[in-house]
This record gives structure tokens, sequence and C-alpha cells, in this order.
């Protein structure tokens, strides 16, 4: 996994779904830069002016529930947050955001100790956060084995890429 | 041990002979969905996996031009160019242009490519809705679904069931969505994340397969991977009228393991409102009506609401009136044959008369697309599945979420209004 990652904290609630995190309007755009531009734009449309690249978002329980739409995470990515920090994540948001590398961590405690504007500091092979505002570390979840599986080995499109091999060779 | 329905169907496209929640499978699918916007997407994915030149089986795809179509900008007519081309590069033989299919959800099993005891994953959070027919139907992102293109397989981690037991009769305008409704404010939005829902007792197996479509659309506004019926005789019936395929039919084991069982007792279930901004913001209409609630727009339409039966309730309730100066109603049927049908029985006339805007199939309006997009200010009661800030529009709109019945009297009204109080209508389903 990529090395660690540094910026302030932006703090939101709870239940933040994706049609806040990337507008339907918006859903026809595939460039990431692009969906980048509007990211959070129905939850906060400062957010991108304000934040600077490496920020990371850090909200409550259920961040990403609603749509399977993929450009949520896309759209944080390409706005230049270095990752994400929530009590909880909605499943399919969860799942798309391993799929395409914006890193997520969960870790009630950690929300609960980070104020908006914290300077935050992610480890995330060992997923310890550092709030360095206010100097305390806190742990976040393991990811369950299969995903940790699948994060180091690159992802799912090696994966994917593995078991078409397998599918192909001769029985 | 015995296994829920969810647990049946995951063991055997699994090739396991029983599975346990939490435990990670590797499960063949019987069809993959997509739309031009998960599928833009997930064409550019496939694109970047080595070897994967086809998709593993071009009868066992189904894409569905229904988010932005008709092309609302030259963006959305090139996203739906980039799936039509994929489509007949790949000679994918379930491909719905405009005029030809809908919305995804309702096309599919209309055209028979949903049965029960069938695996489905889809670019799009509402294939939970394949669970009416028995079927275990859950939402993917793009990255998924283009993994699931090339391998004809996806990996899942079995979900915990929870069992929710319906008891009792349904009142008078009182109806699936209503149930629906007041469900996912039992449970929360996130009441049932990473679970399945199964659906039990007399009140739903007496809804017909139209209601059933309804609650398993919205398992998802619960936070569900799928929520799911036992397919009986209506089912069955339903499924054999539209294709030969042969299917099996699951049942839960008496002895399967449930994480927690929630019963809901409907006798005295009122219409229910969801009110801003979340779908579990649910109140009784008569307490919603406490205050008069003017809207700007009736939405009628939708993969939870837009099917035959919908559009009869609604124009039950219109015909012969006139909808209320201060509002505009616009009226999607879900797909080109809910249209047809409506057109035949004299829906779209008698609609039409009573000052409704009749809109051509598809999912524009519902995720703020196009074709009745609200402005800042405006207010909206619509049959969808959504009401977060900006769902249909801009952010300092609000909408609120209720049955074709409670729409269509607030059409009538000018303001959120209650469908019992509409002269006696019978509705016939």
């Amino acid at each position: 996994m990529e090395k660690s990652m540094r910026g302030n904290a932006h703090k939101y609630g709870k239940n933040v779904d994706t049609d806040v995190i990337i507008p339907g309007k918006y859903c026809n755009i595939i460039d990431q830069a692009e969906l980048g531009k509007h990211a959070l734009e129905g939850l906060d449309p400062e957010y991108t002016t304000k934040m600077r690249p490496g920020d990371i978002i850090v909200a409550d329980t259920n961040f990403g529930c609603g749509s399977s739409r993929e450009v949520a995470p896309i759209a944080i990515k390409g706005s230049g947050t270095s990752a994400v920090i929530a009590k909880s994540f909605a499943r399919i948001f969860y799942r798309n955001s391993l799929n395409i590398g914006l890193p997520i961590f969960e870790s009630p405690e950690a929300v609960d100790g980070i104020e908006d504007g914290d300077e935050i500091e992610v480890e995330p092979a060992s997923g310890v956060i550092r709030n360095i505002t206010k100097g305390r570390d806190y742990q976040a979840a393991a990811f369950p084995p299969f995903m940790q599986s699948l994060i180091e080995a690159g992802g799912l499109q090696p994966y994917v890429e593995k078991r078409l091999a397998e599918m192909k060779a001769p029985a | 041990m015995g296994m829920t329905l969810t647990e049946k169907i995951l063991a055997r496209h699994a090739g396991l002979s029983s599975v346990e929640p939490g435990q990670i499978i590797n499960a063949k699918v019987d069809l993959v969905l997509a739309n031009e916007l998960s599928a833009a997407v997930a064409i550019g994915v496939m694109r970047g996996i080595k070897g994967a030149d086809r998709v593993f089986d071009n009868e066992k795809i189904a894409l569905v031009e229904d988010h932005f179509v008709p092309a609302k900008d030259a963006q959305s007519a090139k996203v739906a160019k980039l799936m039509k081309d994929f489509a007949k590069e790949q000679n994918i033989k379930h491909f719905f242009d405009v005029g030809r299919g809908g919305i995804e959800h309702v096309v599919l099993p209309e055209e028979g490519l949903v049965a029960p005891g069938e695996l489905i994953v889809g670019g799009d959070s509402h294939t939970c809705t394949y669970g009416a027919f028995g079927a275990f139907g859950t939402g993917m992102g793009s990255t998924d679904i283009a993994a699931a293109f090339v391998l004809g397989e996806v990996w899942l981690k079995v979900p915990h069931t929870i069992k929710i037991i319906y008891n009792g009769t349904l009142g008078e305008m009182v109806v699936a969505k209503d149930v629906m409704l007041k469900t996912v404010s039992t449970l929360g939005i996130d009441g049932a994340t990473y679970r399945a829902i199964e659906y039990h007792g007399t009140t739903v197996d007496n809804l017909s397969i139209t209601g059933r479509i309804t609650m398993a659309n919205m398992a998802i506004e619960a936070g569900a991977k799928n929520g799911i019926f036992h397919a009986d005789a209506k089912t069955i019936a339903y499924v054999k009228e539209r294709t030969d395929r042969e299917f099996i039919v699951d049942k839960a084991d008496a002895d399967a393991r449930y994480e927690r069982v929630v019963e809901i007792d409907v006798d005295a279930l009122e219409p229910q409102v969801a009110c801003p901004h979340t779908p579990d913001n649910v109140h009784p209409i008569s307490e919603v009506t406490n205050e008069i609630i003017p809207v700007d727009q009736v939405f009628i339409g939708s993969c939870t609401n837009g099917y035959i039966e919908d559009l009869r309730i609604v124009a039950k309730i219109l015909e012969g009136k006139r909808i209320s100066p201060t509002l505009r109603v616009i009226v999607n049927p879900g797909s080109q044959k809910v249209w047809m049908q409506a057109a035949s029985e004299g829906i779209l006339t008698t609609l039409a008369a009573a000052g409704c805007a009749v809109n051509t199939p598809g999912c524009g309006a519902c995720f703020g697309g196009h074709m009745g997009t609200l402005g800042d200010g405006e207010r909206c009661i619509s049959t969808t599945n959504r009401n977060y800030v900006g769902r249909m529009g801009s952010p300092k709109a609000e909408v609120f979420l209720a049955s074709p019945a409670t729409c269509a009297a607030s059409a009538l009204t000018g303001r959120i209004t209650d469908p019992r109080e509409m002269s006696p209508v019978a509705l016939s389903s």
C-alpha cells in the first residue's frame, strides 16, 4: 500500500450519501479530475476550494450510503483528498473505494477525537491514525483478510487477471 | 445447520453444499446488468484487464440505456453511445436502447431475464429489486461489474439475514410502498448494512408481484445487500409467462439461522411519508398532514413505483378531475411495455386530461438527472426511493417519498394529502 498520508481534517456528520458526494447530474462524467471538481458539492459546495491536496475527510457513521455509483469515490480521489476516515462505511461504497484505490479507514475513536481542521497523518500499512494537532494516536480497524489479500495483490484488476488465466488454462 | 434463502442461493452458485455468514465465496452469476453510466466506467476498466477481450457470455449480460436518455446533452449521448458500441462489439444479446426498454429493473423481469434462485449483479444499487422473484440481486460498482463481465463470477461475503415477518391486512389506500417505508424507518438507513432481508408473513404472501418489487427495491434504503421473498405460485406464473428457462425454487430451512427477527403489524398502518432528507425519516400521513405542506411537483415513476399497477391507482384517483393549478405532475411509466399497456387501457389519456405531463420511460427525474429536476426552494412528493439532499436536483429542494395513492391525492389538492380523504375509490389490487 501507499506511503503515509498527511493533511488537514474536514469533518462531516453521519449518512454522507453518494448523492451529496457527487450529485446525479455529474454522473455522466468519466474523467477523474473533472469529477474531482465537484466532490462533496451537495454537502459542502466550498469543499474543493478550501481543501488542499492530501487533506482528509472525517465523517460519522454510514459514509457513502445510497447509490452504487463508483464515481463517488473516484470524485473524492480526483479532488486530491488522500483518505476518508469514518465510524463506518456503506457496503457498496466500501468495496468501490478499495477497488479504485481510495484509502478508507474505520475508527470511531479517531472520528470522535478529531476536530475540523486538525492535522492528521495516516499510515496505511499499520492503520495508525495520528492526530498531530492533539498529539493522539488511534488504530483503524484492520481490513477483513480477503480484502487485505486483494489490497496486497494490487487491487481487483490483478486478481481478475489471475482468475482469468486460471480459467483459460487447460484443466 | 439450516440455511436462509439467501444462503441457499449463494451456496449453489459457489458450488458448495452449505455456506455461513461471513464466509467469502466465489459465486457464478446468471446475469450481469449495467446501465450507460455504470457501463461507461466498467468498459474502461475492462479494457485495462490483460487478456479480457471478450465478455464471459454474451447472453448473460443486460445493458440498458436508462439514466440520461433520451440523451440530455452531448456528454450523455457520448456515454450512451459508448455502451451501445460495446454491446455491438461484444454481440450482447440483451441490449435495450431508448424506445425498446425503459428502466433497467422494470425491463429485466418483464423480459424474463429474472427467475427464482438466480444470482444477478448489477451496476446499480437497486439491483436488489430481483429479490421480489426469489432471486439474489445485489448492486455493485463498475470495477466489480467489469470483473463480472469478464469472469462470470463475483466474490461475495455471505451476509447475515434479518427475517421480517409482516402480519395483518392492509387498509384502504395503504399499499406495499407504505409497508416498505415503515420497514426502512424501523431498521434505519444503516440498519441492514451488510445484511440480507428476508420478507415473510401473510401480508406479503397476499401482495402482488408489483408490491413485492416495491419492497425488494427499497432494501438498499436500509443499507441491505439484498432483500428477498420466497417465490410462490404468483411468482412462478409471472416468470413462466416470460421465459422457458429452467429455474430452481429455493426455500429457507426451518432451522435457518437469522441474525434477528423483526415483526411488523400492518393492521393499523396508515399511509407513510418519508420526509426530507433521508428515506428513514418516515412519519404516518396523519402526522405529516398536521401542517399544510404545499408541493410544487408530484412525480410518479421509477424502479420503485413505475409499474402498470401503480399507474392504475393514480389514474383511478385522477380520473375525471384536474390536478391543482399550483403544481405540475410528471409521470414516467417504467418501461416501454408499461407505457404501451397504460396507453391501451386509456390511462395515459386520463392522466394527460387531468393535466399530467407523461414522459418517456427512464430514471432521469429520480436521481436529479433531467426531465423533472427541482429548483431552489421547490418541494416534490414522489413515488421514488431516495430523498437525500440534492437527490432530485437543487440541494435547496425538498423531496417527500410516498405511495402512488398519496402522490395522486396530493396532486389534486396541491399539498401533501391523505389518500383516504379522497372519495372512496376501490383499489382493484
